[in-house]
């Protein structure tokens, strides 16, 4: 009890010890930062998985670690769809999969994000062409933004959530 | 005259609730962060949630009935109700004659109740599941605070806060029944624990549904309807604290209307309650969560503390 105080009050803050970003490899559109507006402060994310490989479920859950520490951007992980601003969607959309991501997209209150987040929810990646795939998460929701990758890192994501925490878009894009 | 500084006063509490509920439950967030090895997010971030949520288009399910949309203001509401018949700063609340400290208990119970019915409303499984552990908790936590209660009531010789409070502040740190008032303390910092949804009895940053007590009613919950539900989840913690603080250390609150008073009177509000929520985060971290039928034995162990606080007080009367 009183050890693991001890242990953690010794070890103090190991946020922010991780290599740095390579640069996205599609840069953030202009409107998606238009749209994250309200979510500067505070976003919430519901995490969709409709049949990944579970590598990038991996690579989010370290977001939520004390290294990567997403929170102190005040960026909460929800257990439901209807608390939620944005959707993080992984993995090509399977048949089984399909109906669900559309009733969760439904169930999200507006004004609401779609990010697909690694190759398959961009264009499938290594399933492309399974008789168990329907497509890319783009054929059955609007997606917003894409954080490609297999899986990307998360310090990827984690750049690719401050680019959305933008006061002003770049003026070079 | 008198009656403009008793409304002033009254708008003054119900500001100071609202406002600082979501600023405890900031310092509870940090403290675990920082005991996890995290920077966790700023202490203001709960203002920033409340107010995105109120910006969001709720979604409702087409198998509600008016309670789901009625209970987010019932329970809101009754909490803040409850708030204002308690002292906060000041010793003598304006609202006093409105209820003595049985109708604060049952008004927190009354939001309890709807927000029991709201999460069976929708008719999902892990709303109910939620609702059927609520009523657990809630009728177990219930004998043990109304002992704790009476047991100070006894000692103050009367059931109304503002008189406990006033009694007890006026007596500059000297405890009139020690034993009695450290087990009814005792008591009444177990079912804080269990009544708000902290650590030993129910996981506030769970994200796992079985798990679930007060999160699994909320599920369904989205938009403002959501903002007002998390709203009053902080403010009844805060009611509780500040019950806690109140009745067992009322030192440093004001005990008249004059300005010096009430402005230290605040200041050594606002310290204390932050002290307890600091003191919650580290329980919180300390301990894990109990499996769901060992809370009984814990708010036993409540029970039983409240009611050696009434036999103490009985035996050492002298």
């Amino acid at each position: 009890m009183f050890r693991i105080i001890k242990k953690s009050l010794a070890t103090g803050v190991v946020t922010g010890q991780y290599p740095a970003a390579k640069a996205p490899s599609e840069p953030v559109s202009r409107e998606a930062i238009e749209k994250a507006k309200p979510f500067r402060r505070s976003l919430t994310i519901r995490e969709v998985d409709t049949g990944s490989c579970n590598a990038c479920e991996m690579e989010m859950n370290a977001l939520a670690n004390p290294v990567y520490d997403v929170e102190r951007f005040g960026v909460h992980i929800a257990a439901s769809p209807r608390h939620t601003d944005a959707l993080v969607v992984t993995g090509p959309v399977t048949v089984n999969m399909e109906r669900a991501l559309k009733d969760a997209y439904k169930q999200t209150p507006d004004p609401k994000l779609v990010i697909a987040l690694g190759d398959c929810a961009i264009n499938c990646g290594v399933f492309k062409g399974s008789y168990a795939v329907t497509g890319p998460v783009e054929r059955h929701i609007p997606v917003d933004v894409r954080i490609a990758g297999c899986p990307p890192r998360p310090a990827e994501i984690l750049a690719v959530l401050g680019e959305l925490r933008k006061d002003r878009p770049n003026s070079d894009r | 005259m008198y009656a403009m500084v008793q409304l002033v006063l009254i708008v003054v509490q119900f500001v100071m609730l609202l406002a600082l509920a979501p600023f405890i439950v900031g310092v509870i967030r940090k403290v675990k962060a920082r005991l996890q090895c995290r920077r966790g997010a700023g202490l203001l971030q709960p203002y920033a949630d409340l107010a995105k949520l109120f910006r969001k288009q709720p979604v409702r399910s087409s198998t509600t009935s008016w309670i789901f949309t009625a209970a987010p203001y019932i329970v809101f509401a009754s909490t803040v109700a409850a708030g204002l018949l308690m002292p906060v700063f000041l010793s003598h609340t304006p609202l006093n004659f409105a209820g003595n400290i049985i109708a604060l208990v049952y008004l927190l119970a009354l939001g309890t109740f709807f927000l029991i019915l709201a999460g069976l409303d929708a008719g999902s499984a892990f709303g109910g599941m939620g609702s059927s552990r609520e009523a657990i908790v809630a009728t177990l936590a219930e004998p043990a605070m109304m002992l704790s209660i009476l047991a100070i009531a006894l000692t103050a010789g009367s059931t109304n806060l503002s008189t406990i409070v006033h009694q007890s502040a006026l007596l500059e740190g000297v405890v009139l029944a020690p034993p009695a008032h450290l087990m009814a303390l005792a008591a009444m910092f177990i079912v804080t624990l269990a009544e708000t949804g902290r650590v030993p009895v129910d996981n506030p940053a769970t994200h796992l549904e079985l798990t679930m007590i007060h999160e699994a009613m909320l599920l369904e919950y989205s938009g403002r309807y959501l903002a007002l539900m998390e709203w009053a989840a902080g403010i009844k913690l805060l009611v509780f604290l500040t019950l806690i603080v109140n009745v067992f250390a009322p030192w440093g609150i004001a005990t008249s209307v004059a300005p010096l008073a009430l402005v230290t009177g605040t200041a050594v509000y606002v310290v204390k309650v932050a002290g307890l929520a600091v003191v919650i985060g580290v329980i919180e971290s300390m301990f894990a969560k109990l499996r769901l039928f060992r809370v009984p034995e814990l708010l036993g162990a409540a029970f039983i503390l409240a009611l050696l606080a009434l036999v103490f007080f009985y035996t050492l009367r002298g």
